[in-house]
């Protein structure tokens, strides 16, 4: 294996530094053309002007507070968002699940419902009721980290519930983890600092922001690169497999064993 | 052979190669006794074929990936060509593995095809003993065959497994963490056991390299002495078929092996293999750079075997909660003994039933035309059940992806599951065992009034009836020729005594055919044609009373 | 060939050969009588020359189908080289793989049509003989076995007979004693775990300690023993029995007995994250519900109430590592595990 090398052996220290930054490069560089397309959406800016949380706190009362209430305190129907920063209005009110409607084991992906300005607005609203997490900059969720690592920390820390390579999960009770394919890196970072639904909080203590960055970089990788072997099934591992090779591979044959066992005319 | 002693070499080459090897191993006397041997010729006779050339596409892409991969746990770090997992430590075997997909040309491709055709091998294997099963193949002379096949089947399910286990990703890993937990559960030599196989704690630096022997030597070899006993019985026996005009329990019909049957096998042979590739070639199968090397601590959602230990996962998942118990200080994990003793139980009654059938119809005469399902109901409803209790735990293996799928509760499905699993084979074997009866009805009247044409007319007197059309002797064979059996009671012994063996057989011939359907006799047939003068009518109240006596067992 | 022989009559010609019972089998008196192999059917290519002329085409143009696939693989071999860009492997596979596909269908298909179309297709019958051999032939196996005994006088010579299977009886012995060196005894391994007193949880896979201020309610922590990280050997073998995983709930929500009032810290909990079924890691969080999911078997613990199964086949509750803050801050074990780790064996 010219590519291997014994953990033993004489390596020399810079390798991996080498090695790592040529990856970088690679995946990163190649990656930076498609995510300029998202990151165009502007992020609410750290000073909010006073009239842009004035238009958050008009369109909190009117779609928001009949379950959060008046202060966003919450209520038996919601949870209060007082320190839930505008990462979580962004990420909550960005990809459709709120405001919320239908109630099921958990809030799903739907069509958004405001525009982006009013989402900054209420943002800002939330943000200003008590510190919270911040919607990230685009050079925070830029997918130019390192994939390796990437990789091993969202297997480590994600993949038991999204599956290895973001492809969703089950989870108790009808919940589920969704699936990441297509999810935008900001809500992806959005999600991890806030924990939406029963996901859990991870924290810059926890997951530092580099962390994220990494996570993010392998999960574009991963979007972006159509599997080596062919098309995917789903990615959805051994089952998914196992019923191809019956219904396709084994339909296919004894279709064949039907045409080589009928009588010619 | 005295015609290659007596015949002088003419010819051109090939007539001299055929002296030459005659003179030494007689091959004109092998070529007399099998070159015309007869083999008949149905779809449902290629399945074993699809099995056997699935294990021949193993050997050659398996050997071929032996020579690049390396079954050692050694920790590396891998800089090969996948970017994702440039810098990781991995194990030589996954690191291997990872170079055989992305820098060994058509690597990835043979990864593919060994992949596809391993469960390809298993399922034309299953279907295979479905096929047997369901026609009543393994009857006597074949009942040993029947457990040769069985044995194949259960090493292709090692061959999957110890193959499954080698790449040493996440996926493969948590894999053999599941069957380490089990072992550890086995009463008393459970945490020895586990200490042994895996060369002390798990996962140690052993396990890779021991399954590698176990899966590209032992299994395979035997798997390969098993397929020769296994057709050497069917050369022995003769292959079965269908009934039909012509076709007895002492004659075969079909083609001669040379040249149709080498021809159609042979051809068949380049054919599975093509499509093993053609779906290599374009299907992503173990993508296992996305698991990364195996680590203890992270698991991905949706870790699930192969398909075809599929159905032991699922009896561990369907295991009910709590039943472990400690009794005098020593464990017993119920939960993982439970689903053993389901599955082992399980096999072994599919290993043994034609032994079980034989005792019942106590028939021992030999049995080379096959039964049409319909015409063994009890014994296509018992292998209804078994395949609704397969598919039940085998769905069981696959909880979360139904609950996320479907949007249903992942805790709903798996007590649904729990549920089917014993009522669902009940069902199967009512359902099944009444549509047989019902269609063995169907066949008996059309045997005795004709096929239904649809066609209305009306008689000079004003009566409407509808035409029925003859069968013509050869339709109407293949739907009387079918052994008939009736219940026996339990008869006392040499001297005097009602054995207990007695009273179950008895018991079981009337489960077995306490409800039956017998075929129709040549007298049956006449009084149903001398009743209606012209063949072709048939009136429906006449129709129901004949059903009736049918129906009388 | 003597034996193709159509016979159409008399079907008890079997029970010629040996008479077996029948069993349960009813026999009736009057069956329908077989009519004998049905007519044989002419095909289009044994009427007419030019079906025939047209199916030898095209058993020969899928040969040379067959042809210009495998040479194509050989092309795509050296034409689609590999390169780190993934996309290289993608299109050497396929490109590969449907030109072996070609290669091997066009035999096949071809192979199967000449047979279909232009080989014989009338169907004939070979006679099939009873396994069992004829009263002769048993009479004289009965006989050698009979000579082979009296000549070696296995049956008479009880002393040579019953030591052979005594002998028999051990030979394998060794052959399986040598398999002791496979592992160690497993001793008292199952029970430990690299966590002992004042050992610092650390972050999975950095290694990096973990301050009890980092954990904010709701979040998770996958962790290892500090200095598992830096282990030269076995350290798979200690992160399989010692990876935790940390979280911090309400105080108020937790349940804890008594005696495990003092293994939490502010409402931090650390639990063993091997499944107690058979070892799979229970990750899976639920931050609202709390409870710890298994994504193998199904298995649920509740965090709240000292990790006990709440669903699956799962009976034991996850162990619970005893924690506290060291002075620095940073989240410390008060001692090892109080139990083995993992699936349930035995003697545990």
């Amino acid at each position: 294996m010219a590519f291997m090398k014994n953990k033993g052996s004489r390596r020399s220290p810079f390798a991996a530094v080498l090695v790592m930054a040529a990856g970088l490069a690679l995946t990163g560089g190649g990656y930076a053309a498609a995510t300029a397309a998202v990151d165009q959406v502007k992020p609410v800016s750290a000073a909010a002007s006073a009239a842009q949380i004035e238009e958050g706190r008009k369109l909190f009362l009117a779609n928001c507070a009949s379950c959060h209430g008046t202060n966003a305190e919450g209520s038996a129907a919601a949870p209060s968002l007082i320190g839930v920063g505008a990462a979580s209005v962004d990420f909550q009110v960005s990809t459709g699940r709120m405001p919320g409607q239908a109630s099921g084991p958990q809030l799903e992906k739907k069509k958004v419902q405001f525009t982006q300005e009013q989402i900054d607005a209420m943002s800002a609203y939330v943000a200003s009721l008590a510190p919270g997490p911040a919607i990230p900059s685009d050079e925070a969720i830029a997918a130019d980290g390192d994939a390796t690592r990437g990789g091993e920390l969202f297997r480590i820390n994600c993949a038991m519930c999204h599956n290895a390579v973001g492809a969703g999960g089950a989870l108790t009770e009808g919940k589920f983890a969704p699936s990441l394919k297509g999810v935008e890196s900001r809500h992806i970072y959005e999600a991890m600092i806030t924990g939406p639904q029963n996901m859990p909080v991870f924290n810059d203590a926890n997951l530092t922001p580099e962390d994220k960055k990494d996570i993010i970089t392998y999960l574009k990788f991963v979007e972006e690169n159509p599997s080596a072997g062919g098309y995917e099934l789903a990615n959805l591992g051994p089952v998914v497999e196992g019923l191809f090779a019956w219904v396709f591979i084994l339909g296919l044959i004894i279709a064949i064993t039907i045409w080589l066992g009928a009588k010619s005319n | 052979m005295s015609n290659a002693v007596a015949a002088p070499k003419k010819g051109g080459f090939l007539a001299g190669t055929a002296n030459y090897l005659d003179e030494r191993v007689g091959v004109a006397g092998i070529l007399k006794d099998f070159g015309r041997k007869v083999f008949p010729d149905h779809w449902s006779f290629m399945l074993g074929e699809v099995a056997l050339y699935s294990f021949l596409v193993l050997l050659l892409s398996g050997t071929f990936l032996t020579f690049f991969f390396q079954p050692s746990m050694i920790p590396v770090i891998y800089e090969g060509a996948y970017g994702p997992l440039k810098g990781a430590e991995m194990s030589i075997a996954y690191a291997s593995t990872l170079d055989i997909s992305f820098e060994v040309r058509g690597g990835l491709l043979m990864r593919q095809v060994h992949h596809w055709s391993a469960l390809l091998f298993v399922a034309a294997a299953g279907l295979h003993m479905l096929r047997v099963f369901f026609t009543g193949a393994f009857r006597k002379p074949r009942e040993i065959n029947w457990v040769v096949g069985f044995v194949l089947f259960v090493l292709g399910m090692a061959g999957g497994f110890t193959g499954y286990s080698l790449p040493d990703d996440l996926l493969s890993g948590n894999g053999l963490r599941i069957i380490d937990g089990m072992i550890k559960g086995l009463p008393v030599i459970g945490a020895y056991t586990s200490s042994l196989l895996f060369g002390g704690e798990f996962p140690g630096e052993e396990i890779v390299a021991r399954l590698y022997g176990l899966h590209i030597l032992l299994v395979p070899a035997l798997i390969l002495i098993f397929i020769v006993i296994h057709l050497f019985m069917v050369v022995i026996h003769k292959h079965t078929h269908y009934s039909g005009p012509g076709r007895k329990d002492t004659n075969v019909v079909g083609y001669p092996l040379m040249p149709v049957y080498v021809a159609k096998a042979g051809g068949f042979f380049f054919i599975v293999f093509g499509v093993i590739m053609l779906i290599s070639a374009t299907f992503t199968i173990n993508p296992v750079w996305n698991y990364g090397g195996y680590d203890p601590s992270p698991v991905s959602a949706g870790t699930q075997p192969d398909w075809y230990i599929g159905w032991l996962d699922g009896a561990l998942r369907l295991a009910p909660t709590g039943i472990e118990t400690v009794v005098g200080g020593y464990t017993w994990a119920w939960n993982i003994l439970l689903p053993m003793i389901v599955g082992v139980g399980f096999l072994i009654v599919v290993a043994l039933y034609p032994f079980i059938e034989a005792w019942v119809t106590g028939d021992k005469r030999e049995h080379h035309v096959l039964d049409r399902p319909r015409n063994a109901p009890t014994r296509t409803a018992i292998g209804a059940a078994g395949v609704v209790f397969y598919a039940v735990l085998w769905a069981g293996a696959a909880t979360d992806l139904i609950a996320t799928n479907f949007k249903m509760s992942l805790n709903q499905v798996l007590t649904s599951m729990q549920i089917l699993l014993i009522i669902g084979p009940v069902i199967a074997y009512i359902i099944t065992k009444r549509t047989c009866l019902s269609l063995q009805r169907k066949d008996r009247e059309i045997v005795l009034h004709g096929r239904e044409t649809g066609r209305i007319v009306r008689l000079p007197h004003g009566e409407y009836i509808e035409v029925h059309e003859p069968l013509d002797e050869y339709e109407q064979w293949k739907l009387v020729d079918f052994k008939d059996y009736a219940p026996t009671l339990a008869r006392p012994n040499a001297a005097g005594k009602i054995t207990l063996g007695a009273r179950i057989r008895a018991g079981l011939s009337r489960f077995y055919f306490e409800d039956r359907i017998a075929p129709v006799t040549q007298g049956e047939l006449d009084a149903a044609h001398h009743d209606h003068a012209p063949a072709v009518e048939e009136k429906p109240k006449k129709a129901v009373a004949a059903k009736k006596t049918a129906a009388k067992k | 060939m003597s034996n193709k022989s159509i016979s159409s009559g008399d079907s008890r010609e079997h029970e010629a050969e040996y008479e077996y019972g029948a069993g349960l089998a009813v026999l009736p008196a009057d069956r329908i009588q077989d009519p004998g192999l049905e007519p044989h059917r002419v095909r289009m290519t044994d009427k007419s020359i030019k079906h025939e002329k047209n199916a030898a085409r095209q058993v020969a143009a899928l040969f040379f189908v067959s042809i210009f696939g495998s040479a194509f693989a050989v092309f795509a071999y050296f034409a689609f080289p590999l390169s780190e860009e993934l996309g290289t492997v993608r299109l050497n596979t396929l490109l590969l793989g449907l030109g072996i596909t070609l290669g091997l269908l066009g035999i096949g298909i071809g192979a199967v049509h000449w047979a279909k179309t232009l080989m014989p297709d009338a169907e004939v019958s070979e006679e099939r003989h009873i396994a069992r051999g004829s009263e002769e032939v048993r009479a004289r196996a009965v006989e050698i076995i009979k000579l082979a005994d009296s000549e070696s006088g296995f049956s008479r010579r009880k002393l040579i007979r019953r030591s052979l299977y005594g002998a028999l009886a051990l030979f394998p012995l060794p052959a399986i004693m040598i398999f002791g060196d496979l592992g160690p005894n497993p001793g008292d391994t199952l029970r430990h775990t690299m966590w002992k007193k004042g050992t610092r949880l650390a972050k999975d896979p950095s290694g990096l300690p973990i301050k009890a201020s980092d954990v904010t309610i709701g979040s998770v922590f996958q962790v290892i023993p500090e200095g598992l990280a830096e282990l030269e050997h076995h350290k798979l073998e200690e992160k399989a029995k010692a990876a935790v995983l940390l979280v911090r709930l309400d105080p108020s929500e937790l349940k804890e007995s008594d005696e495990r009032k003092s293994w939490s810290y502010d409402g931090i909990v650390a639990y063993s994250k091997i499944c107690t079924h058979v070892g799979c890691p229970v990750a899976l969080y639920e931050q609202h519900t709390h409870h710890l999911l298994c994504p193998c078997h199904q298995s649920t613990f509740d965090v709240t109430d000292a990790c006990k199964v709440v669903f699956g086949p799962a009976t034991r509750p996850l162990p619970q590592l005893p924690i506290t803050v060291d002075a620095e801050g940073y989240l410390v074990a008060q001692s090892d595990f109080t139990e083995p780790v993992g699936p349930s064996f035995w003697e545990r």
